[in-house]
């Protein structure tokens, strides 16, 4: 018992498979070490299957029939729910609302965090204060500063509209919320408030991870700062750049409190998201078929562009970028 | 090299640094110093002197919220089912993450692989199915249908945080408790466990953070007021009293305090973790 026990709580080696040696052992022995090993994971996995994965299942068979939410469904539907779908503009104006927010994330968001983060890995004073400042949104709900930013973006009541007014400049000020145009980037810069501290922070800690020598070096070869972060900082902040883009996108695809608290997806569907979608139809208008369609897919987009950015973009990564599973790569 | 003293030209070319950061710093601290000072005022003196310090200061916005005992009950049960979730969602995730680090086994990496695909799904995609499912098991206006599907959910960030961690205690140290005559699960509660305290801080923060800012769950799962968390019952608010500015801030205010407390106690495992939540995951 004790001999293939220590074999068998060996930790397992990053890269191996099922160890070959296990093999040669009496079948009996590898069921009960498998059984041991196994056990550890069935509560987790007990969970998990039956909140994450039988809900995924079956919104995909619900996607297929017209179905109100009560009984069991029956107006079995084909592929109409799915076909509806690419019909839709609100569907299709969610996809592009999604990929604008993305957008101006990658080029506005993402670009300040990592010039304030570059600021605050330098010898500053009240440094700590200002980290500690500026990620403090983040861990405020989307409820709270949805709300909060709603009254300050509040039509000439509003702090947003009254500070404009008071410097004379009634003219830049406006609806802001209520604006079919202007409510995308307002809710982008709520967004911003609330989220660049999160990115700012994955930066410093990549930076963190750059040794100071490098920097030093190009100084006294005669590099100026925008050189050596051209040179030094960016190419070496990649793989954190790289998944903060990553984060950037998944969150993109599933905002919903943040729209839903301010706008509730208006004026007339200008900053709804697919949650957003997906909410008013499987809980205001109980097209419960319909909105399983959304939330598939949603999953299949999250899911493809998960595949295809660790494929494409996350492989020159080094080991443990990611993961430190080749399985998931 | 003329001229200016080394520390003289060193503050000057450091004087835009300072402005941007404290430009941004004033961004940044204006909407929730606003909602503070603006919760002291009544609406009528807010629409008049939205600027001003309030004259006179008026308490009774603040006060009012914390004698209404529905905010304390909110309070509580944004804090039970906050608990609920981190133990549930540590607990199972630390014994998966052992099975997953320390054995190797028959189909541990698709097994481990399903829980890495779950970091991907947003939680709206299953927020549908979810509801007829609690509905079944008549989990409706319970506590339990809103801490089960987030625990279910903070498993694969967990498992991954986990696991990375517990993969770097040498394995010198596991062969030598089980030649002590010491079980798998004995290594694990009194050895694993004990070392991997940081970690488990850290991702005990993590999923706190996530149920207490959760909204669409609970939002769906409890209409009745008794088990509204923070995020419900702000949203209700808001609605109830969409006239009486001055009271929503004051609501907001002391809404926000307890995650900003939380916050500041907490600082070091909740940066911890969203670094290594997005570079482990």
């Amino acid at each position: 018992m004790t001999s293939t026990q220590i074999k068998e709580a060996r930790p397992a080696p990053a890269k191996e498979q099922a160890d070959p040696p296990a093999n040669r052992r009496p079948l009996a022995l590898r069921v009960r070490d498998w059984l041991t090993a196994f056990s550890f994971t069935v509560p987790a996995l007990v969970l998990f299957a039956l909140f994450v994965l039988t809900p995924i299942l079956y919104a995909l068979y619900v996607s297929f029939f017209n179905w109100g939410g009560f009984g069991a469904p029956s107006d079995f539907a084909g592929g109409d729910n799915y076909s509806r779908l690419l019909d839709d503009p609100v569907f299709l104006g969610d996809l592009w609302r999604g990929l604008l927010l993305v957008l101006l994330s990658v080029g506005l968001q993402l670009p300040f965090a990592l010039a304030m983060a570059v600021l605050l890995n330098q010898k500053v004073r009240g440094r700590a204060v200002y980290r500690m400042l500026f990620f403090a949104p983040y861990v405020l709900s989307e409820v709270i500063t949805g709300v909060l930013f709603a009254m300050i973006f509040a039509p000439d009541e509003g702090l947003a509209d009254r500070v404009l007014g008071a410097v004379g400049l009634d003219h830049v000020g406006g609806l802001w919320f209520a604006d079919q145009d202007w409510v995308l980037p307002t809710l982008f810069l709520v967004m911003m408030w609330k989220y660049f501290g999160f990115h700012m922070m994955l930066y410093l800690a990549g930076l963190q991870g750059i040794p100071a020598e490098l920097h030093e070096a190009a100084r006294i070869d005669g590099a100026n700062a925008w050189q050596r972060f051209r040179a030094i900082t960016l190419p070496l902040l990649g793989p954190t750049i790289r998944i903060s883009v990553f984060l950037s996108v998944i969150g993109a695809i599933q905002l919903f409190d943040l729209v839903w608290v301010t706008t509730q997806g208006g004026p007339d569907h200008h900053s709804e998201t697919m949650a957003v979608t997906l909410f008013q139809f499987g809980f205001k208008r109980y097209q419960i078929g319909y909105a399983s369609a959304i939330s598939i897919a949603m999953f299949l987009i999250s899911l493809v562009f998960a595949l295809a950015y660790q494929r494409f973009v996350l492989r020159r990564d080094t080991e443990g970028a990611l993961t430190t599973m080749r399985g998931n790569r | 090299m003329s001229g200016l003293s080394h520390t003289a030209r060193r503050r000057l070319r450091s004087t835009p640094l300072y402005v941007t950061l404290w430009l941004v710093g004033v961004l940044m601290v204006t909407p929730i110093l606003y909602a503070l000072v603006s919760g002291f005022k009544s609406t009528d003196q807010l629409s008049q002197n939205p600027f001003g310090l309030p004259s006179p200061w008026n308490v009774s916005n603040y006060t009012d919220i914390l004698a209404d005992s529905a905010f304390w009950r909110m309070l509580g049960s944004s804090t039970l089912i906050a608990v609920g979730t981190t133990v549930l969602t540590v607990g199972t995730a630390a014994l998966a993450a052992f099975g997953l680090a320390r054995f190797a086994f028959k189909g541990r990496e698709v097994m481990f692989t399903l829980f890495t695909v779950g970091l991907m799904f947003p939680f709206a995609v299953a927020i549908l199915p979810l509801f007829v499912l609690l509905r079944t098991f008549g989990l409706l206006d319970n506590p339990w249908g809103v801490i089960l599907p987030q625990a279910a959910f903070g498993l694969p960030m967990t498992i991954v945080i986990l696991r990375g961690f517990f993969r770097e205690i040498p394995g010198e140290l596991e062969e030598a408790a089980t030649l002590d005559g010491c079980s798998p699960l004995g290594f694990f509660w009194r050895i694993l466990l004990p070392m991997a305290r940081p970690a488990l801080g850290t991702v005990s923060v993590l999923a706190i953070v996530a149920s207490w800012n959760n909204f669409l769950l609970p939002l769906l799962v409890f209409s009745e007021p008794t088990w509204w968390t923070i995020p419900v019952g702000v949203q209700q608010f808001q609605g109830q009293y969409s006239s009486d500015t001055a009271r929503i801030f004051a609501y907001l205010v002391l809404s926000m305090a307890p995650a900003l407390a939380f916050y500041a106690v907490a600082e070091r495992q909740l940066i911890g973790g969203i670094t290594m939540g997005a570079t482990k995951g």
